[in-house]
């Protein structure tokens, strides 16, 4: 026997994390948020990912974005870090909704934001996925509240009346009083609970890329709603865009698998020649569109943020908005409880969480599939129908406002964090 | 019951099924724990403003000695520990006490959990920064005397908070009608009416402990949300009070 094998098998359990820290499971953008909102209000955390940092930070662009919302924007406010990525995003000054046919451009109807009539400001800025991560992972490793630990998985949890351990695949065990899968859509924090997930396959695929154009796009995001699925164009700085275009997943696969040269010449006519010519500034992406909505938030210890337990349709943007929502809304009730000198981690202070998140996470589910399900159709009757639609909220002051205050992630009972107040 | 140290299986498992009903979410003792964030609030809130502590800090009630009067299984006693406070919970009944240290060693928390009464404490000569006695004015049988005891239990500087139930038509429908008969959250029997006090008569008691009234708020439950609230306003059914003692310099 080798002295490597004998300290192997006579190293005690090594305990990596204090016992009253939280331990939260994935740390992407949802995991990290959640981490700085709860550490700056004077939690103690344990963040862990299965990827090494330097993998996770990288600064070459690779096309993906996200339209942040009004409310999410504050919340990075609120937490600190949206000096550092102001410079970087883009605000959405203007939004123009049009219902189209390939080849005939914009519909007769057509739907049109500007955030003037919003007293709020812009309606959201568009962040560059590499910017927004960045920061995070920066504002994660600078907190001497949070502990990382990078590039292991989780095999096991086991919850007591005490606390809640999990099993590290590097082979140690940490222990804390309560457990955040922060994990994504799979995400086995939820499966390892008990928590069962429902899902919906929308047999469509998006495909994502960024493109240079021609001429300015003003600030204004555009959507069309074509039959085989809608095409959003949402402005990032400079002379470029990020295209979300819904397919059919035969079609899809089969644009994906194109050159670039050829995938342009498909995008070409869906996107009209308004912007002027147009060349690939990215990585392109295919996503398979599915939702996925988890029957609990919580179990005992544990609790579930972002697509662990909602994986919504990409199609309005909202699926990073309501993760950061549900991170903005638990950091909210944990740091209450505490403050109350509550037990952080009783059933009484998760399911506070989950009623605030609950019915609000069903709503989105429920009106993007529907908004997708009205637009992706070439029924003549439902195009009039939702033409008329796009005409009515067009006409009222009072539903543009409405629209507007819902796009900024403004309504219903926000979180402190997303009106810009830190816990 | 007795104080006995050694401990009986049958008794233990006896404790255990009633710690889970009286930590039980759901059980019979629910009203209570949907109150208590409210009731929290209140008290944190209090302690910091007349103690000046800040509740963003960790530990932030550390060196307050705090009297729980009335604490039951803990459901205040433990939040107070959890801030820091040393604790000691006192209830003049038994039964509760051994569920409460149970639950305290679960959470491990430090309590000193006596049976004994506001006036055998007050008698002894003890004396603490804070002293709760939260919904149980109403179940004694001589309430100024008991306020006299509890008053007694307050070092120089020091506050008594004290909740209770509005002598008011409203709290007659909502606490005994509603609560009592109609919902059943509480066994009929629970509250006397006629045992309420409105909030000009406990400020009376209090002044005439020696203490100076100097806050008092209404707690408001919302049946829509099933969540209470408190009010600067609405002392009409549940409300809470409090009382500080002059400090020596003062």
């Amino acid at each position: 026997m080798d002295n490597g094998a004998r300290a192997v098998i006579f190293r005690p359990m090594e305990q990596t994390s204090a016992p009253n820290s939280v331990l939260i499971v994935g740390g992407g953008l949802n995991g990290a948020a959640l981490a700085l909102g709860l550490a700056q209000a004077g939690q103690a955390v344990t963040l862990i990912d299965a990827l090494p940092r330097e993998t996770r930070d990288t600064p070459d662009f690779d096309g993906r974005s996200y339209a942040m919302s009004l409310a999410s924007v504050r919340m990075l406010e609120a937490l600190g870090l949206w000096e550092a990525l102001d410079g970087d995003a883009q605000p959405i000054l203007g939004v123009k909704v049009c219902d189209g046919r390939v080849g005939e451009g914009p519909g007769p109807f057509v739907m049109e934001f500007d955030h003037a009539e919003l007293e709020e400001g812009p309606l959201g800025h568009m962040v560059e996925d590499r910017h927004l991560r960045h920061v995070l992972l920066a504002a994660t490793a600078e907190h001497p509240g949070i502990a990382e630990l990078s590039g292991v998985t989780v095999t096991d949890q086991n919850v007591s009346d005490r606390a809640v351990a999990v099993t590290l695949s590097d082979g140690t065990t940490c222990d804390g009083i309560l457990l955040i899968g922060a994990d994504g859509r799979g995400g086995a924090v939820a499966t390892r609970a008990g928590i069962a997930r429902d899902v919906t396959d929308y047999r469509q695929s998006a495909l994502v890329c960024a493109v240079a154009h021609e001429l300015p796009h003003h600030g204004i995001a555009h959507q069309f709603f074509l039959p085989p699925g809608p095409l959003a164009i949402l402005p990032l700085t400079g002379n470029r865009s990020s295209i979300v275009w819904s397919e059919d997943t035969a079609q899809a696969a089969a644009i994906h698998a194109l050159d670039d040269a050829q995938f342009l010449q498909v995008l070409r006519p869906r996107f009209g020649d308004f912007l002027g010519g147009i060349h690939l500034a990215g990585k392109r992406y295919s996503y398979p569109l599915n939702r996925t909505l988890a029957r609990r938030f919580i179990a005992p210890r544990v609790a579930l943020v972002g697509d662990a337990v909602r994986g919504v349709h990409p199609i309005a943007g909202q699926g990073l908005n309501a993760g950061l929502r549900d991170c903005a809304a638990l950091a909210e009730v944990v740091t209450d409880a505490k403050r109350r000198g509550e037990n952080i981690a009783s059933p009484l202070v998760l399911e506070r969480y989950e009623a605030w998140r609950r019915a609000d996470s069903s709503a989105l589910a429920m009106a993007t599939d529907g908004f997708n399900r009205l637009f992706s159709n070439d029924n003549p009757l439902l195009r009039l129908g939702r033409g008329l639609g796009l005409a009515a909220v067009n006409a009222s002051p009072m539903l543009r406002r409405k629209f507007m205050r819902e796009a900024a992630g403004l309504s219903g009972d926000l979180p402190r964090l997303m009106t810009g107040v830190a816990l | 019951m007795t104080g006995a140290a050694t401990v009986d299986a049958g008794e233990v498992a006896k404790f255990d099924a009633m710690a889970e009903e009286w930590w039980d979410p759901q059980g019979k003792f629910r009203p209570l724990h949907e109150m208590t964030p409210c009731r929290l609030d209140y008290i944190t809130a209090q302690i910091a403003m007349e103690h000046d502590r800040d509740l963003c800090a960790p530990s932030p009630f550390a060196g307050l000695r705090l009297l729980d009067i009335g604490c039951g299984g803990g459901l205040l006693s433990e939040p107070m520990a959890r801030l820091g406070a040393s604790v000691v919970g006192a209830d003049a009944a038994d039964t509760a006490l051994p569920v409460a240290r149970r639950h305290a060693e679960t959470s491990a928390l430090q309590i000193d959990y006596r049976h004994t009464t506001a006036e055998a404490l007050a008698a002894e000569g003890a004396s603490f920064d804070v002293v709760l006695a939260m919904e149980i004015i109403e179940h004694v049988a001589e309430p100024q005397s008991f306020v006299d005891a509890c008053a007694a239990l307050v070092a120089p500087g020091g506050l008594l908070i004290v909740s209770t139930l509005n002598k008011t038509a409203k709290s007659y429908a909502l606490a005994i009608v509603g609560a009592e008969r109609i919902l059943r959250w509480l066994p009929p029997g629970t509250h006397d009416w006629r045992k309420f006090q409105p909030p000009e008569s406990v400020s009376d008691m209090l002044r005439a402990a020696g203490l100076d009234p100097v806050d008092r708020k209404g707690m408001v439950f919302d049946p829509l949300k099933r969540s209470w609230s408190l009010s600067p306003r609405d002392l009409s059914v549940n409300y809470a009070i409090t009382a500080s003692r002059p400090s020596a310099a003062r």
